[in-house]
């Protein structure tokens, strides 16, 4: 017999798998440039989330603008986190650079409960609901998974098309050779920063039109987009991107068999059993 | 030939943290010439490019490079004052293609304005880059890498190129064939600084060298003095 709501629950998680793979994407960047990991990085989109709901709900900006100027907030973010906290322990032992920037998680929650308070905030859309024989996908998921594409397609034209995306991609292989070719180092990392910013600005934009914003909703991307990065294997975008989708399924096929819940729980074995197995990620060469 | 040298190096001393590697060294190269830095391993010879080049600073002594001292010049903007180098042991981007190794060469923004012209130059001088134009560097044969190491300085439009120990590492048979690109690189007219272990070779293919020891210059003089030096050949060429 044919399960349209299985076939419901394998699209949704396609849908989400997109989005997925733009936040990992993001945060394999910085790895695979910088050598830093942000764990702060769900606490961006959530910055990203709350500047578009301010600008639209309050100042009633249109929903472009207010889009265009949450992706800038949050790249303008990225290059401050650089420069303020990364920059100071580019020479640090790893644990330190993961320290602070999970110390930046914790201050971006208490600014934002501070700021915002702790109710859950939406931009008041009804977004329309796509009906497929007897499935209903929700427009704002397709939107989602459709940008997403778009935003890693672009991301990969930059960085094999042009010189500053073959820099960013040649820096991470060797750093120290960088000024033979001409190459400002520190300006890369900005620059890398700056789009790794964005595309949390784009999450955003994306998820902000999906869930209501509140200051803990880093912690219910934040684990799941370090946990796709490290089974594609930390720093591997092509293992990041292809992870996401894996990850996605598991969320949405496990929480359609079981219960929602289930879905997070049996991802997350998933993902301490393949620690054991194949620690290196999924794909590793 | 003119008066003034191209390169001008003068009472260089550096090192790495307490280690002294070098000691007051001053050289210079004119323009046409290939100059060699010949001695034993450790004596300060990549120490010395890399202080040309600026990846690491001097703690007393100058470089000029055609009357501009590099001083106050940041280190990623020497490339721009017609200064190549081709790192020892290559240094290839190994997960980029060839084609994208030459374009990192050619990331400044004059050389990104030339970059078809020199483009068609490097493919001409070394067709074999042509056929891997698109093959992962990594994956090439030492010879190939070294081709392509030497074809990624060119992209930038050098005036002079440092090569450091370009045969480390390689096998005799490719050795030769490296030593054959230095001399067609010479026959284009560009100016070399080439710093090598294997002195017997490397004086067969430059006009002058300097026999660097310790972190100091024990001899300089023309190649074929320093080939008929008994010292030399006694220390250095088993003869």
């Amino acid at each position: 017999m044919f399960d349209t709501f299985l076939l419901e629950a394998i699209i949704n998680g396609v849908l989400l798998g997109g989005v997925l793979a733009l936040l990992a994407l993001g945060l394999n960047l910085i790895f695979g440039v910088i050598d830093v990991v942000w764990i702060c990085y769900a606490e961006l989109v959530m910055i990203g989330m709350y500047t578009i709901y301010w600008l639209f709900v309050f100042y009633g900006l249109p929903l472009a603008v207010a889009i265009a100027a949450g992706i800038a907030v949050v790249a303008a973010l990225g290059v401050l986190l650089h420069v303020l906290v990364i920059q100071p322990v580019l020479g640090s032992a790893p644990i330190n650079q993961l320290l602070v920037t999970g110390g930046v998680l914790f201050f971006l929650q208490a600014s934002a409960t501070l700021a915002f308070g702790i109710e859950f905030r939406n931009l008041g859309l009804r977004m329309p609901v796509v009906e497929f024989g007897d499935m209903f996908i929700s427009f704002a998921r397709i939107l989602a998974f459709a940008t997403a594409l778009v935003g890693v397609l672009v991301l990969w034209l930059f960085l094999t098309r042009t010189y500053l995306g073959t820099a960013i991609r040649a820096i991470s292989q060797d750093r120290e050779i960088m000024p033979l070719m001409g190459v400002d180092a520190r300006r890369i990392y900005l620059i890398t920063s700056a789009i790794g910013g964005g595309m949390a600005g784009v999450a955003a934009s994306l998820l902000v039109l999906q869930y209501d914003v509140h200051p803990a909703f880093g912690l219910s991307f934040g684990p799941i987009t370090f946990m796709v990065c490290v089974m594609g294997g930390l720093g591997n975008m092509l293992g990041g991107f292809l992870a996401a989708f894996v990850f996605a399924q598991f969320i949405s096929v496990g929480g359609y068999f079981l219960h929602v819940e289930w879905g997070y729980v049996i991802a997350f074995v998933f993902f301490i059993a393949m620690m054991f197995v194949r620690p290196k990620g999924l794909f590793s060469r | 030939m003119s008066h003034t040298p191209m390169l001008e190096v003068r009472g260089i001393s550096a090192g790495y943290g307490s280690f002294r590697a070098l000691f007051d060294v001053s050289l210079e190269v004119r323009a046409g010439e290939a100059v060699g830095v010949i001695g034993p391993n450790g004596a300060g010879k990549t120490t010395l490019m890399r202080v040309i080049s600026k990846i690491i600073s001097p703690s007393a002594g100058e470089v000029t490079m055609e009357g501009t001292p590099l001083g106050s010049v940041p280190p990623h903007r020497v490339v721009e004052l017609g200064i190549a180098h081709v790192p020892e042991h290559r240094r290839l981007f190994p997960r980029l293609t060839v084609e994208e190794n030459l374009r990192m060469g050619a990331f400044h923004p004059e050389a990104r304005r030339r970059f078809r012209d020199r483009l068609d130059f490097v493919y001409d001088l070394f067709p074999r880059l042509r056929e891997r134009r698109h093959q992962v560097a990594g994956t090439m044969s030492g010879g190939e890498q070294q081709m392509c190491a030497i074809g990624r300085a060119l992209m930038s439009g050098p005036k002079l190129l440092l090569m450091d120990e370009p045969s480390a590492g390689l096998a005799p048979v490719i050795v030769q064939q490296v030593f054959a690109l230095v001399r067609r690189i010479r026959a284009e007219g560009y100016t070399v600084l080439i710093v090598e272990q294997n002195i017997q070779q490397v004086l067969r293919v430059v006009d002058r060298a300097y026999l660097l020891e310790v972190g100091t210059i024990r001899h300089s003089g023309s190649a074929a003095e320093l080939l008929a030096s008994p010292e030399i050949r006694r220390a250095y060429l088993g003869l």
